[in-house]
């Protein structure tokens, strides 16, 4: 208020100006500030690129730069894009699930079995696969489940097989093998994180109250681990959706995915701006995904409780999940023949997520966390 | 809380049997042979200082550990083998263990889902138990929203509700402030007398046990030293360890001429000559040097113009003085003592408080008297 009254406004900016460097949040900024820059420069920046650049057009060598959304239409109507971001989405998923519950007892082992002294060698031979590079772990799994490998091997050896097996390389099948285990560590580090964090004489008390083991686990531990996991499906499941080494490597055609089309579009087709709008529409449809995945979770849960838990809310819950999963298989399927392609994925998102919108508004954050 | 009722209690069917109870943790001899009784209807404590193995048998009245050795018998059925969840007790955990995700009422209804109620009795039952710690207004708050007293209502109430044939208390007062404390004491007692169901309580708070307890297990190393009613167990300690560990005791070197007729005889050094019952010797009377327990408020300071009866009083120097307000405590080097006793007294009216340095007179009395051999 006081520097109001100095009616100079050098001077009053000038004082503000330190009176804001010696408060906190004056200390905070300038203490973050270097990295602030450096994220503006390394991710903003280049995204606000992507997001211009998916607007404009690739006219041969040169490229067109006048706004227009003739590359969004493309995206949205060709069934190409359509069939590859759909099977992304799908291997993902898969990927997701696999992982987190391969993870889930590992951590859970870790945690509640293993010697407390123990805990954190167990940690660090879980991540001894980080050792080596990348690739070379995808390799090997080429090596692993090829024609002649190890895996057709023993089967064969065994005699479970007749002849070697072909769908495990060079289709999603691999691919899901391949990132399943390669973000198996990412998956088990934050589920071990929040199952370390509970108390174990929580489930003494639900012991104690009348449950069985099985049932302590899955009216205490599981909720309270959820945290961990809903952070295991989002590191799983947003980087394995724009992966490309692995389906290029061991995917095969059938195992191609919509980072591939990307890379195709920016340096085998040379049309950089489709590639751009390709990758936008991916960064959107996986928020959108996740959001739907998220709230429906929360959702169903909460109907399971609204229903008094048991048989009859498992119904309900199920009910409204296949209900709106047929909904959107039908509009995603039958909507391109009745109002076209473009705009029935556009409505199918816009509704999902104002669905989204409408659960976190309305329905309470149950007792799972989510 | 009274012997009367105590006793009546031990008459009874014991609801709980502990018979020759061992416990091994490797070479750790955790609990080294307890035998105890606890009667329907009674508040049972077991009292001792950290790592004399109280929470440890606890545990395994609930279940959560295994006994090496002995039985446990709950209401005549023997618990071994027989898991937590089907035992008829019910916890109250040091930490509460509150179900952090669930609500109050949620918590306090988690032990009901296998009770064959109906949703409307479930709800009602629920609200019943929150009524009864004094929590009814509460049902809808979320667990983390809750103060320390009204965690411990909740626990209290979580187990209630089980109906449980024991209620198992593990140090439940011990992370609530003085004056809360205070509170949840005569809270549970009141509880305890509502509900009639028994109650064993794990404290190494000597004041919380002698509170609360119909009688009390002291328990050193493993072992219990001695059970009896609070009253008893403050009066009568059956040694110097038990003496120590309940309330303030001074120890007076003593030399025993021996035992005539059931009636001891002893010089006690700075008071003088006593004569003591058999019953005031726990250890037995042996001529000899010899120790004796006086309690302070046992001592009591003599002023101007007053004087013991029969004549048994001893003087000596203040050596120190804590004021408590109600209470003043003298550190009171007596003539012809090694070390000073301890002396509290009442600040009543025309009592004035000493000061350091001071001469003191004190009156005796031998019936407040313990002899340890």
């Amino acid at each position: 208020m006081g520097p109001g009254h100095c009616g100079r406004g050098t001077v009053w900016v000038n004082a503000s100006f330190h009176k804001m460097m010696r408060s906190e949040a004056g200390k905070g900024l300038t203490l973050v500030s270097p990295t602030l820059i450096y994220a503006l420069l390394l991710l903003a920046a280049p995204l606000a690129m992507i997001v211009l650049l998916s607007f404009w057009t690739q006219n041969f060598l040169t490229i067109e730069r006048v706004a227009t959304l003739s590359n969004y239409r493309e995206a949205l109507g060709d069934p190409l894009y359509r069939a590859l971001m759909l099977r992304s989405l799908r291997i993902s998923g898969t990927v997701t699930l696999v992982t987190v519950l391969l993870a889930f007892p590992v951590a859970y082992f870790i945690s509640f079995h293993v010697r407390p002294d123990r805990k954190s060698l167990w940690l660090f031979l879980i991540t001894i696969p980080f050792w080596t590079s990348y690739l070379i772990r995808v390799f090997l799994w080429r090596v692993i489940l090829a024609y002649d490998g190890p895996v057709n091997g023993t089967l064969l050896g065994l005699g479970i097989i007749d002849e070697p097996l072909s769908w495990i390389l060079y289709n999603a099948n691999a691919v899901v093998i391949t990132l399943a285990h390669a973000f198996a560590p990412f998956a088990i580090l934050p589920i071990f994180v929040s199952l370390e964090k509970i108390d174990r004489s929580l489930l003494e008390a639900a012991r104690d109250l009348g449950e069985s083991r099985a049932m302590s686990f899955l009216r205490v531990t599981l909720p309270l681990a959820m945290p961990g996991v809903l952070a295991a499906v989002l590191i799983v499941f947003i980087p394995t959706v724009g992966d490309y080494v692995t389906p290029r490597l061991v995917g095969g055609s059938g195992g191609t995915m919509i980072a591939n089309m990307i890379y195709a579009q920016i340096f085998d087709l040379n049309d950089r701006p489709m590639g751009a709008t390709l990758a936008v529409m991916a960064m959107l449809i996986v928020a959108m995904v996740l959001l739907w995945g998220i709230t429906r979770a929360r959702l169903w849960l909460w109907l399971l409780d609204r229903a008094g838990g048991g048989p009859a809310g498992a119904a309900l819950a199920l009910a409204a999940a296949v209900v709106e999963i047929l909904v959107i298989r039908l509009v995603f399927f039958q909507g391109p023949a009745w109002i076209g392609a473009g705009p029935s994925v556009i409505a199918l998102l816009l509704a999902a997520t104002l669905g989204s919108a409408l659960i976190l508004w309305r329905v309470p954050k149950g007792r799972w966390g989510i | 809380m009274s012997q009367n009722q105590s006793q009546n209690q031990s008459q009874k069917t014991p609801i709980v049997t502990l018979s020759g109870v061992q416990k091994y943790y490797g070479d750790y001899h955790a609990l080294r042979g307890i035998s105890a009784e606890i009667g329907q209807g009674e508040f049972f404590s077991l009292l001792g200082p950290s790592g004399c193995g109280k929470t440890t048998l606890l545990r395994a009245i609930a279940g959560f550990e295994d006994i090496s050795e002995g039985h446990i018998l709950l209401d005549g059925r023997d618990m071994e083998g027989v898991p937590p969840n089907r035992r008829p007790t019910n916890m109250v955990f040091q930490s509460y263990a509150i179900f952090p995700h669930m609500s109050v009422a949620e918590n306090v209804g988690f032990g009901l889902r296998r009770s064959g109620k109906n949703a409307a009795e479930k709800r009602k039952a629920v609200g019943e138990a929150l009524e009864m710690v004094g929590l009814g207004q509460f049902g809808a708050r979320a667990a983390h929203a809750l103060s320390g007293g009204q965690r411990q209502r909740v626990a209290l109430a979580r187990a209630l509700i089980m109906k449980p044939k024991v209620l198992l208390l593990d140090e439940p007062l011990s992370a609530l402030d003085k004056k809360m404390r205070e509170v949840m004491q005569v809270e549970l007692i009141r509880l305890q007398r509502e509900v009639g169901i028994t109650f064993i309580l794990v404290t190494h708070d000597q004041e919380e046990a002698l509170v609360m307890s119909d009688r009390i297990a002291v328990m050193f190393e493993g072992e219990i030293a001695q059970l009896d009613d609070p009253e008893t167990l403050y009066r009568r300690p059956k040694s110097r360890r038990v003496a120590e560990f309940i309330g303030m005791m001074n120890f007076l070197p003593a030399q025993v001429s021996g035992e005539v007729a059931g009636r001891v005889d002893l010089d006690v050094k700075g008071l003088g000559r006593a004569e003591l019952e058999l019953a005031q010797c726990p250890s037995g009377a042996r001529a000899g040097a010899a120790e004796v327990g006086v309690r302070p408020e046992s001592l009591t300071l003599l002023y101007e113009g007053q004087s013991a009866e029969g004549g048994r009083e001893a003087s000596g120097t203040v050596r120190e003085v804590v004021y408590y307000g109600d209470m003043t405590y003298y550190d009171i080097l007596l003539d012809g003592a090694p070390a000073p006793v301890r002396v509290s007294m009442r600040n009543m009216p025309g009592r004035r408080v000493l000061d350091f340095g001071a001469r003191a007179r004190l009156a005796w009395d031998p019936r407040a008297m313990v002899l340890f051999c």
